[in-house]
């Protein structure tokens, strides 16, 4: 990988967007990188936009949040016009296929994906797309080995739960290849 | 050496507190900072220890001094609205000499304010918080690896000098999450309170040996009866009006801390051997303020940094020292300017001051601060 990465990840309340964070983030635990993360979201559980951030790199990190983001993930289409308005000259960004690529971002930059198909269709189950989009992110930036990526997701999900998620993070390799 | 784990500042808190010997969480859960609730709950009854969601803030913060009367380490967490709640009690405990450990993850205010957007705007209601002169310590850790370990000095603190301590947190590291290593379990010094039972002079629940300013604490509940009570007390614990009494309680209910203020204080000093400005901030601030630190060297500006680790009581002595040859002092803080107060109190004619504050509920960027150097 890189020697660091400012990722940000957005979409609506209840996505899973700050789980995909925190799993790349455990990823970069395991694998001896320096990480920071956190998020910021309104009052209410459900709905309204939701943006996690975290930062994955070779050197300490001092100011944890992120100034301008080099990786953006966008799930949907408030979020992928919101926060596509602040973004790096060389920022990589992710949206779901779903979306429409507004005219102010260079679609050389942009990877569309079909995130969210795949888990209602593929995976069998909508409210996997954030792991989907952790194992299409890590593909697409060669961040981490599988096997860590694996452990970090086996960490922070539901027991009971590891043969759907894992499903559902191959799936989301297999959309970058 | 041990491997790194992913930790939130709030999970650290109470990690760290179990660490410390703490055995008892009483609580209300406020954002932002319920998460150390969540883990008391889960992870007390595993430790053998309680955990009880009480029916407000105020009675949370009362159960916890009656837990820590008993002899269990004890602890309460919340924020703006609650610490607001809580210090009727927080002035009883200091009274009443009950250790305890209190954490405010100061969010924006006044009143519920913004919920989820940091602040460090308690900084003087940590201080002035509960009604008359009272002593005071409290810390404020700057990422979550330190959470971990200053939680355990704010339990040792507070056993030490029989008082309540503030552990003064903000969003911006209660919701903060990073790779920690933490310390071997033989490597922590823990503070047990000094005990005393019926024996000699011993027989009197708040005898102070000559010289010394923190009573042994009687097990509450243990066999010996004795009164507990926020009414200026003798020795036996009982109320009185003597003036004499009054005077000899609350002066050293005072100077317990003064007098030991070198053994509580602790600063960070970063890059200041030769710095002819200083940034003067707290908790969460102080990654912007050491990434501007870092960009105005890389400039080739003398520019440092001094962080009290210990916010109360201020370390008036600690920065006096670089008074001189510090030229400017520039003031951080997620406030209106209250740390600035004290600034101005220690430092004002002798170097200029000036100050960045913030009080939108966003966070004070590297940028923010090197266009005020």
């Amino acid at each position: 990988m890189d020697s660091r990465y400012d990722m940000r990840f957005t979409g609506s309340g209840g996505q899973g967007v700050i789980l995909a964070s925190i799993i790349l983030a455990e990823a970069a635990v395991i694998s001896g990188l320096h990480t920071a993360q956190s998020q910021s979201y309104g009052p209410e559980a459900r709905g309204g936009l939701c943006r996690a951030e975290v930062i994955i790199s070779k050197d300490e990190i001092l100011y944890p949040r992120i100034i301008t983001p080099t990786f953006l993930l966008a799930l949907t289409q408030s979020s992928l016009d919101k926060y596509s308005q602040s973004i790096s000259k060389d920022c990589i960004v992710v949206a779901d296929s779903s979306l429409t690529v507004p005219d102010s971002l260079d679609p050389s930059r942009v990877v569309c994906l079909p995130i969210l198909e795949t888990a209602s269709e593929k995976v069998g189950k909508a409210m996997t797309a954030n792991v989907v989009a952790v194992g299409a992110i890590n593909s697409l930036l060669g961040l981490f080995d599988d096997a860590s990526l694996e452990e970090a997701v086996r960490r922070h999900i539901p027991a009971g739960t590891e043969e759907l998620n894992l499903k559902a993070l191959h799936a989301g390799m297999e959309l970058v290849s | 050496m041990a491997k790194a784990v992913l930790m939130q500042g709030n999970e650290a808190v109470v990690e760290g507190a179990i660490a410390a010997g703490m055995r008892f969480f009483a609580g209300y859960p406020i954002t932002p900072s319920t998460e150390i609730a969540e883990q008391c709950a889960l992870r007390l009854p595993q430790e053998g220890g309680t955990f009880i969601q009480m029916e407000d803030e105020i009675s949370s913060m009362a159960a916890v001094l009656g837990a820590s009367a008993a002899g269990v380490k004890s602890m309460t967490a919340t924020s703006g609205p609650g610490f607001s709640l809580k210090q009727e009690n927080i002035g009883y405990g200091a009274m009443a000499e009950i250790p305890c450990v209190i954490v405010d993850v100061q969010r924006s205010g006044p009143s519920t304010g913004l919920p989820t957007s940091p602040s460090q705007a308690d900084y003087m209601q940590a201080r002035w918080g509960t009604h008359g002169d009272h002593p005071v310590i409290a810390l404020s850790p700057s990422s979550v690896a330190e959470t971990y370990t200053l939680i355990i000095r704010a339990f040792n603190l507070s056993e030490k000098y029989r008082t309540p301590v503030i552990f003064l947190m903000d969003e911006i590291v209660g919701h903060l999450r990073e790779g920690v290593t933490l310390p071997r379990a033989n490597d922590l010094v823990i503070n047990q309170r000094k005990s005393s039972f019926k024996d000699g002079a011993n027989k009197f629940a708040y005898f102070v040996p000559e010289g010394e300013y923190v009573p042994a604490m009687k097990p509450f509940g243990k066999g010996e009866r004795y009164n507990i009570t926020g009414l200026v007390h003798d020795r036996s614990g009982f109320p009185t009006n003597n003036s004499q009494e009054a005077a000899t309680l609350c002066t050293r209910l005072m100077e317990k801390i003064d007098k030991n203020a070198d053994d509580i204080i602790r600063v960070e000093e970063y890059q200041m051997d030769d710095a002819d400005t200083a940034i003067i901030c707290f908790g969460g601030t102080t990654r912007s303020a050491k990434h501007a630190v870092n960009e105005a060297r890389a400039a080739g500006k003398k520019v440092g940094l001094f962080r009290p680790i210990t916010v109360w009581p201020f370390p008036e002595k600690q920065l006096a020292k670089w008074l001189g040859q510090v030229k400017k002092l520039l003031v951080v803080e997620h406030n209106y300017g209250q740390m600035l107060l004290e600034v101005q109190r220690c430092a004002a004619g002798q170097a200029e001051i000036d100050f960045l504050g913030r009080i939108n509920g966003t966070v004070i960027t590297p940028a923010d601060i090197a266009e005020k150097l």
